[in-house]
């Protein structure tokens, strides 16, 4: 045996496993989906007749398609950036050397180590309109109860401020890792230079952790593409399906009409793997990744 | 111009005491080097003087002004770091006119002052690179150009040719000292390379676990150590010390006294301490012998590479000119004579 086509077979051995993986949880039903998305369901649910990509030309057209479309754009707007500023923010503070420190970097982090179906049915309590203690606060302030969950106005924007919540222990820290990284010295050279607290945020801080933000920005904006847990349990979609995401609209379809929920997965699939290229090339301009 | 002056200066972090009851002045124009080993407490010092560490005790001055408080940019100040801290994402011009920027002098004179630094250190050339594509020479230069554009009253180096080799750290030591000429403003620079502390400085302050051992022109240190400490500190090879009672093989009867001699002041002849030859290393220029007296004690002789040598298990006779013998107390380690 030559000693390329033995590298070769070794270097396949060593991918084999994860190919393995990929291979059945990834690539067959992602092969699969697009597949399935040539083909018509019949009125049961099975497998009907091929009709191309006549099918995608269609679903993509539909009023159900763009709206739930729309909802997931308005979802990962609401969600991304607040998340993102949130998570500098309090990794800006946890950076800070001050004492007991630790327990509040400790508690900042903790989101990430709650699942999705605990913290919503933390919020579905803390948000609920007669019991929940968000309403009974804004009662005591003299406000109305605001039904968040279940008016059309809020319950959208109730189950992005869950989400942010969720996402708040992963974003902190991620950037508090960035944080770590910006060397003291060059804060303590910009402090002698003459830099203020914002001019060395903005000038060395912001600068060097830009790698740290973009990974941030493309993670959450996939995670907040998925969203499905929190919207399953909070609102299931409604009210008269103000919070069917795409991924939530996919799953209601699954059952009825398998063949149109392919096409829509697939076309998500494409959306996020386009916004995720479209973010690396813009925001890559303008991150710096050292030496 | 300034002075810095250190009143009874300590600096504790917890139990640990970097820095204890310094107590000199730097006088203005100065080249002042802080010399000692890792840990000594001088870069702590020289962090205390930037604002970039708070004094438990004591109080400094920079000219007549008592800074303790102010903040680092309001000191008349710039610093170079062991690093250089550029800022790696911003380009040698940016890096240079950053403290001009960052106290808002307006541009065209930002463009004067950065093309007239970069013509002193040569940086012309290099204005539009990043710090990533220079060589760590050009980097110092950078770190420097940027520390003299604002033109300080008082300039603070730590350890600033530590990153540099052998040659190219020959070459920017005597930069340096034509730079501070040139400028003629007070240099406070901290190092643990006695070689620099001696070229460089017009005086050195040698310290040890936080306090003051010495401070003295580089020749007073060199030919007076203050105790056992800056005796071996300073000088390579390190001074002799013998033990208490092992100085009377060299005329020092005196049993509560360690006795010091430099290895170029023990000379080899027929007469004097009886020893062997254990090792001969050869510098090119010079030799070190590492003899072993009656008693155990070794001893380093330096020499000529020009005279015949003995070599490794050659008996030999060692002795020194009384001028050249430094006696230190047995306890204290401080100087008696």
């Amino acid at each position: 045996m030559t000693r390329s086509r033995r590298d070769w077979l070794l270097a396949f051995g060593f991918l084999l496993p994860s190919l393995l993986v990929f291979g059945v949880f990834i690539f067959y039903p992602l092969a699969r989906t697009i597949d399935l998305g040539f083909y018509r369901s019949d009125p049961f649910g099975g497998l009907g007749r091929f009709v191309g990509v006549s099918q995608y030309t269609h679903v993509l057209g539909t009023h159900a398609f763009r709206r739930s479309l729309g909802i997931s754009l308005r979802f990962v707007l609401l969600t991304v950036p607040t998340g993102l500023v949130l998570g500098l923010g309090l990794a800006l503070l946890g950076h800070q050397r001050l004492r007991g420190i630790r327990v509040y970097r400790a508690l900042f982090s903790s989101t990430v180590a709650t699942s999705v179906a605990v913290a919503s049915l933390m919020w579905l309590t803390l948000l609920h309109p007669s019991i929940g203690l968000i309403n009974q606060l804004l009662v005591k302030l003299g406000h109305e109860r605001i039904i968040f969950l279940q008016s059309q106005g809020w319950a959208l924007l109730s189950v992005a401020a869950v989400t942010v919540w969720q996402n708040l222990g992963f974003t902190f820290i991620v950037i508090s890792a960035g944080l770590q990284s910006v060397p003291d010295e060059l804060l303590e050279s910009a402090r002698i230079d003459g830099a203020g607290a914002w001019a060395r945020f903005r000038h060395v801080t912001l600068p060097l952790l830009s790698p740290t933000l973009l990974f941030a920005i493309v993670v959450l904006t996939i995670t907040s593409f998925q969203a499905f847990g929190q919207i399953d349990l909070l609102t299931t979609g409604g009210p008269l399906h103000s919070t069917e995401v795409l991924v939530y609209h996919v799953f209601t379809r699954t059952s009825s009409d398998p063949s149109t929920a392919a096409v829509e997965a697939v076309v998500l699939f494409v959306i996020m793997l386009g916004l995720t290229l479209v973010q690396l090339r813009v925001l890559e301009r303008r991150v710096f990744y050292g030496e | 111009m300034a002075s810095v002056v250190f009143e009874h200066v300590t600096k504790r972090f917890g139990d640990v005491v970097a820095v204890d009851d310094l107590d000199f002045t730097v006088a203005d124009r100065e080249f002042l080097v802080l010399l000692g080993p890792s840990g000594c407490g001088k870069s702590t010092a020289l962090r205390m003087v930037a604002g970039l560490e708070e004094l438990t005790e004591g109080s400094i001055l920079i000219g007549d002004r008592r800074v303790d408080g102010v903040d680092p940019k309001d000191r008349d100040l710039a610093m170079v770091f062991q690093s250089y801290a550029l800022y790696p994402h911003k380009s040698v011009r940016q890096n240079i006119e950053f403290p001009l920027r960052s106290r808002k002098v307006p541009a065209d004179e930002r463009q004067r002052l950065v093309a007239d630094v970069a013509g002193q250190l040569g940086l012309d050339a290099l204005l539009d690179r990043k710090p990533r594509e220079l060589s760590g020479g050009q980097r110092q230069r950078v770190a420097l150009a940027r520390a003299i554009v604002r033109r300080p009253a008082v300039f603070l180096m730590d350890e600033p040719l530590s990153n540099l080799d052998a040659k190219m750290r020959t070459a920017t030591r005597a930069e340096l000292v034509e730079l501070h000429e040139r400028l003629g403003t007070t240099f406070v620079y901290v190092t643990h390379d006695q070689v620099e502390a001696m070229t460089m400085g017009s005086r050195v302050a040698v310290l040890d676990r936080g306090s003051l051992q010495q401070i003295g022109g580089p020749q007073e240190v060199y030919d007076r150590p203050a105790n056992v400490f800056v005796a071996q500190f300073i000088g390579s090879p390190p001074m002799n010390i013998l033990p208490p009672g092992a100085g009377a093989a060299l005329g020092i009867a005196n049993v509560n006294v360690v006795v010091g001699v430099r290895p170029e002041h023990l000379l080899l002849g027929s007469a004097g301490v009886p020893a062997h030859v254990r090792l001969v290393e050869s510098l090119g220029h010079e030799r070190h012998l590492l003899c072993a007296l009656a008693g155990g004690e070794q001893v380093i002789v330096r020499m000529a590479a020009a005279t015949d040598a003995p070599v490794e298990g050659d008996a030999v006779h060692l002795s020194a000119d009384g001028r050249h013998l430094h006696l230190f107390d047995a306890t204290t380690g401080e100087r008696v004579s």
